[in-house]
């Protein structure tokens, strides 16, 4: 059945305008062991092309997290393999893997933003990967990094809080400081990990927007994990179905059908389409 | 069921006084201690202290010698205390599950801390007193030693305590251990650290006092020597000024705590 | 970089030569900033006003690291029996033991009447004034001024340890009370129950464990302190041996054996009062 359901993908291809849909990240059989036995990942494959909006969508447990990070190895991989712009990220050693992460802009569920500092300084810590230790130690950044972060922090709407401290914004004005400091990195792949999983509906759907818009206007893929399938369907031009560490669907978002989430979800699915 | 609960948890209390009183009998049988004579003493010594310690005329004359040697007592606690942060941020960084570089060195931090917080600091005096002599070198290394002890298990607190998902998201951008510890790590760690230095520095010019009786250096050089000459005014008027300062700093420290955290 | 032209120029704060400011310059940066400057520039200050009187750096570290090696890898007992150590050791903590338990039970009443849920608050001010002076005074002060009046021995030393020991454990238990939950304190009010009663059913039962895990951690403090008396104030134990052997016979090999068997205990105690914290105190306790 799955098999199946792989091959209508290829039935509905995702054609975007000004965005030619080459392959930007290969995931290979990949898997995922903790401590040498917990399997986390098992055999996971697939493919995401530049400006593509993925969603990856599952019940908690199910490895949608261990699986965005074994992307820009922030959970080392067992086995299988990543490649991202054809390079293997397994293979990488510490210079490329940092160069690697610059190009991997990172969203997650509680922001992880620095409390304490303002918000122009946590949108400007997405520069990092481009400095020397002493450039990032001393806080030296360029002006045109600054202008950049401005310019991001405006177009998120928030620019009026660049001098306040994070921990004074709401949520969902933090997880946009959360995508600027994404964006400044200039990414070619953006992974979100619940982003929305601690907002409220408003917030929720202003950022899915910015999210959306972030695929379509600037060509940058997206992989977003869900677990709400509404929201996958409505936003993901393509849904990956992870089940115990399985892809148990691939396809696009529009021939997800109700026997296929519950197949996902298992029995409690039948309480969240009611929702 | 609930009623045996409550029978054990009787039970336990019961045991738990009787082992109490067995150990306060123990103690006071070694140490010879009566309590008698012991209460007997309060209000005679009470009595003593408002007779005898008095601050005249002739002690006000030893002022500006009790400030200087004051002074020296403050500046060594404080200068021990900052220069003990500095090591000990080095090593709770070291030590910390969060930012540790690899086992081996936390493992050595955390030996270091728990080495030279577990040795008090007198041992600490007599020990640097031998070979350092009676100034204020001694004084200031023993209370530098204790210091870093104390004030690394402290910050490795503060450290772990700091918001870890932070240094997840910087490492995701590519940011190195550098950039990691000086921009996510210390900001956040940084004001409860802080605290805990102002803290050590009110505590340590109360040990000060102590180990200046020891290596004879500071105020508490100064506290023994009129002791021992038995001139109680000139005693009272040190101790005067050891409260005040300490109550000064005390409510300074409130001041910037409440500020900054 | 794609440059745009449209940031609202309003929003960017400047430094005088022109450069964008990344920090906010609140108060908490500003007086963190201060109170590191200061300490900073005292701590420089400080070496200037130490007396160096006979100070040989060289020679010093030199001597001493000898000397550590001495204690530290030769230790050894020359003027005493090892049941004298463990006599001496037990004397120690025995004059731990003694100011902790005294010390506690003066301060479960006083800290009922320092509490704010429980008290008024010109006795709950007057006993913090009270506190607070008491702190002030160094341990050993007080240790000596009651030598004065009761001589050098232990009820010297414990009833001046006492005094801190109140100090510090009237702090801990009240704010331990004033965290009760008052909806346990109105309800057995609008019952009728007197004061005692409140403390004895209301109070005791949910702030016990945390009061004996604060007690231990106080003897756990106590136990150094008991050391520094017996050097410093004559009260005896282990510290005065520790004295002796350093100040008076220059016995490095054994003043390494009273270190370790100092050090020994001192670790014990702290294992157990961390475990203590673990179990009774979530969020971070200042020792």
């Amino acid at each position: 059945m799955e098999y199946v359901l792989v091959n209508a993908y290829s039935i509905f291809p995702i054609i975007q305008k000004g965005v030619c849909s080459m392959s930007l990240l290969k995931v290979e059989e990949l898997s995922k062991l903790y401590d040498g036995e917990t399997r986390v990942l098992k055999n996971v494959s697939f493919e995401a092309n530049a400006g593509e909006f993925l969603s990856v969508i599952g019940p908690s447990g199910a490895g949608k997290s261990t699986l965005l990070r074994c992307i820009n190895r922030m959970v080392e991989i067992s086995g299988g393999k990543v490649k991202f712009d054809g390079i293997d990220v397994g293979a990488m050693k510490k210079k490329e893997l940092r160069k690697l992460r610059t190009n991997i802009g990172m969203i997650f569920q509680h922001y992880n933003l620095v409390p304490r500092l303002t918000v122009i300084e946590n949108v400007l810590h997405g520069r990092f990967g481009y400095k020397s230790t002493l450039q990032g130690v001393l806080g030296r950044f360029t002006e045109e990094e600054k202008e950049r972060a401005f310019f991001l922090l405006q177009k998120l709407g928030i620019s009026e809080h660049a001098y306040k401290r994070c921990d004074q914004l709401s949520g969902g004005q933090q997880q946009r400081v959360g995508i600027c400091r994404a964006l400044i990195q200039e990414p070619k792949l953006i992974l979100c990990d619940e982003p929305i999983a601690s907002l409220d509906p408003n917030s929720s759907k202003v950022i899915m927007d910015y999210l959306k818009t972030i695929s379509t206007e600037l060509g940058i893929t997206c992989i977003v994990n869900l677990h709400q399938v509404e929201v996958a369907k409505e936003y993901a031009d393509r849904i990956i179905g992870l089940k115990e560490g399985e892809i148990v669907f691939d396809g696009p978002s529009k021939v997800l059908y109700r026997d296929q989430i519950e197949h996902i979800y298992g029995i409690e699915s039948r309480e969240l389409i009611t929702v | 069921m609930n009623e045996k609960r409550m029978h054990a948890k009787k039970w336990q209390t019961t045991f738990f006084l009787i082992i109490i009183i067995v150990v306060t009998y123990l103690s006071t049988s070694i140490t010879n201690f009566n309590l008698i004579d012991g209460m007997l003493t309060i209000p005679a010594a009470i009595g003593w202290m408002f007779s005898n310690l008095l601050i005249t005329q002739d002690s006000i004359a030893k002022m500006p010698q009790i400030l200087e040697k004051l002074g020296e007592t403050i500046f060594m606690s404080i200068a021990a205390t900052t220069l003990a942060a500095v090591v000990s941020l080095f090593l709770a960084l070291m030590g910390s599950k969060t930012t540790k570089v690899n086992q081996f060195f936390s493992v050595i931090a955390r030996f270091i801390a728990s080495f030279s917080r577990n040795i008090p600091v007198v041992a600490w005096s007599l020990i640097l007193l031998i070979s350092f002599g009676q100034n204020s070198m001694t004084g200031f290394l023993a209370l530098f030693v204790a210091t870093v002890g104390f004030l690394t298990r402290a910050f490795i607190e503060s450290v772990d305590e700091a918001n870890q998902s932070s240094v997840e998201a910087l490492t995701a951008t590519g940011a190195t251990y550098f950039h990691i510890v000086s921009k996510a790590v210390i900001p956040q760690s940084l004001p409860q650290m802080l605290s805990w230095i102002l803290f050590m520095i009110e505590t340590n010019i109360r040990s000060a006092t102590l180990v200046g009786i020891l290596t004879g250096t500071g105020i508490g050089y100064m506290f023994d020597l009129y002791y021992k000459n038995m001139n109680y005014n000139v005693v009272a008027l040190i101790t005067f000024t050891i409260v005040i300062a300490v109550i000064v700093i005390e409510l300074l420290s409130n001041k910037i705590r409440k500020v900054i955290l | 970089m794609e440059m745009v032209k449209d940031i609202n120029p309003t929003l960017i704060k400047r430094k005088g030569n022109g450069q964008i400011n990344i920090k906010s310059g609140n108060k908490v940066d500003t007086v963190v900033k201060w109170t590191i400057w200061v300490l900073t520039a005292l701590t420089i200050l400080a070496f200037f006003f130490f007396d160096y009187t006979g100070l040989q750096i060289q020679r010093a570290i030199s001597e001493t690291l000898y000397n550590l090696r001495v204690m530290f890898f030769e230790p050894a007992l020359t003027h005493f029996s090892w049941g004298e150590a463990f006599y001496q050791v037990g004397i120690t903590l025995g004059l731990g033991v003694l100011a902790t338990i005294f010390g506690a039970i003066i301060a479960l009443f006083l800290s009922l009447l320092a509490a704010e849920n429980l008290s008024k608050p010109w006795i709950s001010k007057m006993i913090r004034v009270f506190v607070a002076f008491i702190r002030a005074v160094p341990t050993v002060l007080w240790v000596l001024i009651f030598a004065i009046a009761a001589g050098l021995g232990s009820e010297a030393a414990v009833l001046g340890m006492l005094f801190h020991s109140i100090a510090y454990l009237v702090k801990a238990f009240s704010e331990a009370i004033e965290e009760v939950n008052p909806g346990i304190i109105e309800a057995l009010r609008s019952t009728g129950s007197s004061w005692w009663h409140i403390v004895v059913h209301g109070i005791l039962p949910s702030t016990f464990t945390y009061f004996l895990s604060w007690t231990f951690l106080r003897f756990e403090i106590n136990f150094s302190v008991a050391v520094a008396m017996g050097a410093a104030a004559g009260a005896g134990g282990i510290g005065f041996e520790l004295f002796m052997a350093s100040g008076f016979y220059f016995d490095l090999r054994e003043v390494g054996l009273i270190t370790y068997a100092i050090l020994i205990i001192a670790i014990i105690l702290e294992v157990i009062s961390t475990r203590l914290k673990n179990r009774y105190f979530p969020s971070s306790v200042k020792a």
